[in-house]
């Protein structure tokens, strides 16, 4: 890469994937894209994936965070148990697990795309951070609180429904959000595995057109706004959801 | 289900020949990392609370940086970015260990943020007060006392980046995961040896954790 000093050459994403020519209007048409076209399409990869994830994170962190804090023995034990399976080994090797290992082992996700297996990897991941944050969350509530509802009469279910589960799901907005960040930042991981998502946009693109520095510069901003509007999104979430009188809550 | 899992060809001699050396790499990364990612982190930290705006405003605008890529791009930024401030290529393990080391001061450096922020002012005051300097108050009251709080929080974070060492994949360093990654190539067996990683990864950082459980519950015993 023989450039002196700051030679910018932001045209490179009006070129052509094919053989490099700078396109008029920077888009391709019919069936040549330009970097710029596929910029495009790898944020889109990156967004569902980070998106798929998240929803399949929150739906296994919360369920196996409830369970952890439950008075069952057994159901504690599976929390615990998944908690540490999925924290203590690295995501990169979680998503290899799923895209070399779990096929082989249950033919029957032999056809499943590798997209779907690195949503699974990615979101299990997650999971366990989010389990922890969930049953935390239900662990500063006061006991008095599971004590009323069993009280009145709610079973344990109903308890956690009506009582426990509104109050501590506030309480976790704020962890919540960081790991939703995190989990955008985390998808990169899946261009181990050749999803055309931003990173390897990023490792492609930048070999094609020895342009390293303009391509990172873009990839890089995207995930910025990424993380950035989920940010605020997650902001949204928390001032509609709050309760006035609780600390934290406003007015 | 049909499982044909066959572990025999991981002999001694294939572990030896191709991951002890990926393993010695990932363990050196962490440790390399670790310290200088502290000592880095802790300038920072003190940088931050330093109240000068000239030292502030740096400090704050690298940490929010690295904390807001996603660790491979900074892994393939520094690789990029190196030969061009070098004038040649260092080659990739180079490149991981200071790379790991920059990204590592970021996160260290709240930590350390959180443990100075968590001493009583009184302990500054009564440095100034029997006469120390701001460097030997940091260094002789302060600091001391930060580490230990922190100490948990601090090898809890090294847990997490002996697990980001694998990420290094993507610039094609040789560390643990790299070596059963050629090993299952070479014996065309990929899946037992992803499994046999992914146990010895989870053996290594579990194992790690319980310690530092453990260590958390004495330190908070003797406060």
């Amino acid at each position: 890469m023989g450039r002196t000093g700051l030679n910018w050459d932001w045209q490179v994403f009006c070129k052509n994937t094919i053989d490099g020519e700078v396109m008029p209007r920077c888009f391709g048409n019919g069936g040549e894209i330009t970097y710029l076209d596929w910029l495009i399409s790898a944020w889109g990869w990156t967004l569902s994936v980070a998106l798929l994830s998240l929803f399949v994170a929150l739906l296994f962190g919360s369920i196996m965070g409830i369970l952890r804090t439950t008075p069952n023995r057994g159901l504690v034990f599976l929390g615990n148990a998944w908690t540490e399976l999925f924290r203590n080994i690295p995501l990169l090797v979680q998503i290899f697990l799923w895209y070399h290992v779990v096929p082989s082992l249950a033919p029957p996700l032999r056809d499943v795309p590798s997209f779907l297996l690195v949503v699974m990897g990615l979101g299990l991941f997650t999971s366990a951070r989010i389990s922890e944050q969930v049953r935390a969350g239900i662990m500063s509530l006061p006991r008095g609180q599971r004590m009323a509802g069993l009280a009145i009469g709610f079973t344990l279910p109903q308890t956690y429904r009506h009582v426990l589960l509104p109050m501590a799901f506030r309480i976790v907005i704020p962890p919540l959000t960081s790991e939703s960040m995190n989990i955008v930042k985390n998808s990169a991981v899946a261009f181990a595995v050749s999803i055309s998502e931003l990173t390897m946009f990023a490792l492609q693109a930048q070999e094609e057109t020895a342009r390293g520095i303009e391509i990172y510069l873009a990839v890089t901003g995207l995930y910025f706004i990424s993380a950035f509007a989920i940010n605020r999104v997650m902001h949204v979430v928390e001032s509609r959801v709050q309760v006035p009188g609780m600390i934290g809550g406003g007015k | 289900m049909m499982l044909n899992l066959d572990f025999a060809f991981l002999t001694p001699a294939v572990l030896s020949g191709y991951v002890v050396k990926g393993f010695i790499f990932s363990i050196q990364l962490t440790l390399i990392a670790m310290l200088g990612g502290i000592i880095i982190g802790t300038l920072l930290a003190l940088m931050r609370l330093s109240g000068k705006p000239w030292l502030v405003m740096p400090a704050a605008a690298y940490v929010n940086t690295m904390r807001s890529i996603p660790l491979v791009m900074v892994i393939l930024w520094f690789f990029l970015l190196i030969p061009l401030v070098t004038g040649r290529p260092l080659g990739a393990e180079m490149s991981a260990m200071i790379t790991f080391t920059l990204f590592e001061a970021a996160y260290y450096s709240e930590i350390m943020r959180a443990g100075i922020q968590s001493i009583p002012r009184g302990q500054v005051a009564a440095g100034y007060a029997i006469g120390m300097t701001y460097s030997q108050t940091m260094r002789i009251v302060v600091l001391p006392q930060a580490f230990r709080n922190m100490l948990p929080v601090l090898l809890t974070q090294t847990i997490i980046l002996f697990q980001d060492t694998s990420l290094v994949y993507a610039i094609g360093a040789y560390d643990m995961l790299k070596g059963f990654e050629i090993v299952g190539k070479n014996f065309n067996r990929p899946v037992e040896t992803y499994l046999v990683a992914a146990a010895l990864y989870f053996i290594i950082s579990f194992s790690l954790s319980t310690l530092v459980k453990r260590l958390q519950a004495r330190i908070s015993i003797i406060r």
